[in-house]
């Protein structure tokens, strides 16, 4: 199986992202922001579709419209963090912005109706480049790093933001740089998984070591932990399976985890209290 | 400045305009409902979770209208346990989070086993607006009277339980059976909708009209007919638009809402500055 190329740059970009997305999610659950990180995967998809109907390279166009809105998710909402109904009314905008651009792309390439914009939305990890394959792992990599250097002030901030402040964190300088490095996250890993999926790899890995692990910094290790598991598992079974789209096979994996987790967290706490 | 009465020349466009009308009314008074519970994020879910309804249908030969009802409904089941209202807990957009991923999963696998839908992919994401027969007229009106006539049923026991849940229960309102009641009624108009508008954006009409009237009133009555008024507004200019413009219907819909949006929260913003003015003074 590793005699494959497409499967060594698929587990040489996956192992990376699906760990920052691990790590990363682990906050975005404890933040309750899935919907904002739900948000910006889809902000990725216009992003991509926009930079592809101006013709530049479509990595420009996530980036940098990732890093906006993250930015703005992260600075409207205060201290409380942006609500739900405003992640909502601005994230309807851009699914309708990413229609506009959807149909200026098949518009120019007659023919490819849909592909582009099903290549965007579902991802193709087994469609990497070697380029592709190194920057993504080294992008991940940093961003893994650079949430660990902030964990301990972040999980304060998160979990009692005004006692937070009392001791100096800036709480609110705090999410925003969460978000962005939400928003590069999103905007690296949708050429892996997917727009659509990225959402799994936040919230089931996530929600999953949320209901298993006992302190904080346990349930960060088993989140990213999980979703490195599920990424590798995901990626076997994709192999061996060819029908099963290996974004599908890997949310699948991590959908079950979850599913586990949270079954097998009824029961101890049945038996806890029988 | 085009004739505005060659809109109504195509039996089409009567179709999409009536269509969109039906649409934008129910929508609307669910969506109110929806951001009074904030439920969004449950709402979003709902609607991509129609995506795999459709592609399933497709993928087993059963009518793919059947397929949006069945996910909606299956969405609405596995998703009450988890959404209480009111706050957002961090489990609960974890369990929702993961509904909505595994459900565009199973979605991805249909089209990749099926690739008769790929063709079509664009129409159930992004909707076909323009595609719509008298029958789907009538079906949609049915829905949208069962739907709105099953929310004014339930109008004020339904707002107390979602203004506050623990005096609500306490005054003997069954607020679980009303939460899992409003999802399915949810999912029902979501199913509906997004047969026209596609499962992505079916979302916008939910949410950016019953987002703008919260911000104008916060009194229920007021609030939902305003909530009315404007996604009829735009949804009806913004077919209107699309009629003579090569971009899309759905783009013009919601660069609309969100234009009011704007405005109303600006608006909001200065009305409150001068008060604070003249209060001052």
């Amino acid at each position: 199986m590793l005699g494959h190329e497409f499967m060594r740059l698929a587990l040489l970009a996956g192992t990376p992202v699906a760990l920052a997305c691990g790590l990363l999610g682990y906050f975005v659950v404890l933040r309750s922001q899935v919907f904002a990180g739900d948000a910006l995967s889809h902000v990725a998809f216009t992003g991509a579709l926009a930079a592809a109907a101006a013709g530049v390279d479509v990595r420009i166009g996530l980036f940098i419209a990732t890093l906006a809105v993250a930015a703005a998710i992260g600075g409207l909402g205060g201290r409380a963090g942006a609500d739900d109904v405003v992640v909502g009314t601005v994230f309807a905008w851009i699914l309708g912005l990413g229609a506009l651009f959807l149909s200026i792309v098949t518009a120019n390439r007659s023919g490819s109706n849909g592909v582009a914009g099903v290549r965007v939305l579902f991802g193709s990890i087994f469609g990497l480049s070697a380029e592709q394959a190194w920057l993504a792992a080294v992008i991940a990599a940093v961003v893994a790093m650079a949430l660990i250097a902030i964990a301990r002030p972040l999980l304060l901030a998160s979990l009692d933001a005004a006692v937070a402040e009392a001791r100096g964190i800036p709480v609110a300088a705090l999410g925003i740089g969460f978000m962005c490095l939400v928003g590069i996250t999103s905007a690296e890993a949708t050429q892996a998984v997917g727009a659509l999926l990225l959402i799994g790899l936040f919230a089931a890995p996530a929600g999953a070591a949320h209901r298993l692990a006992l302190n904080p910094y346990q349930g960060l290790a088993l989140s990213g932990a999980l979703a490195v598991g599920a990424l590798w598992l995901g990626l076997v079974i994709a192999y061996l399976v060819p029908t099963l789209p290996p974004s599908s096979a890997i949310v699948g994996v991590a959908g079950a985890v979850y599913l586990a987790a949270s079954l097998g967290g009824r029961l101890r706490a049945a038996t806890t209290a029988g | 400045m085009p004739d505005l009465g060659q809109l109504f020349d195509y039996q089409f466009m009567v179709n999409a305009l009536e269509a969109g009308g039906v649409v934008a009314v129910m929508a609307a008074v669910v969506g109110w409902f929806m951001v009074v519970r904030r439920q969004t994020f449950a709402g979003h879910t709902l609607s991509v979770i129609a995506f795999p309804g459709a592609a399933g249908a497709a993928l087993a030969g059963i009518p793919v209208a059947w397929g949006y009802y069945a996910a909606c409904a299956l969405g609405a089941l596995v998703l009450s346990p988890a959404v209480r209202g009111g706050r957002s807990h961090s489990s609960e957009s974890a369990v929702i989070g993961t509904v909505q991923a595994v459900g565009l999963a199973c979605g991805f696998l249909f089209v990749a086993l099926n690739h008769t839908v790929l063709n079509g992919l664009d129409g159930i994401l992004f909707g076909t607006f323009l595609g719509i027969d008298a029958g789907q007229v009538t079906t949609l009106a049915a829905v949208a009277a069962a739907t709105v006539g099953l929310i004014a049923l339930a109008a004020r026991p339904l707002l107390f339980a979602s203004l506050d849940a623990e005096v609500a229960a306490a005054t003997g309102v069954p607020v679980r059976a009303l939460g899992l009641a409003f999802l399915l009624v949810l999912g029902l108009a979501v199913a509906a909708t997004a047969q026209i508008t596609g499962s992505l954006l079916v979302f916008t009409l939910l949410v950016t009209p019953a987002a703008t009237a919260q911000v104008l009133t916060a009194r229920p009555a007021a609030g939902l007919a305003i909530a009315v008024g404007i996604a009829l507004a735009v949804t009806w200019t913004g077919l209107a638009i699309a009629y003579y413009s090569p971009y899309p219907v759905g783009f013009w819909i919601t660069s609309l809402s969100f234009a009011l949006y704007v405005l109303a929260r600006v608006g909001r913003a200065l009305a409150a500055r001068r008060l604070r003015r003249v209060a001052l003074a």
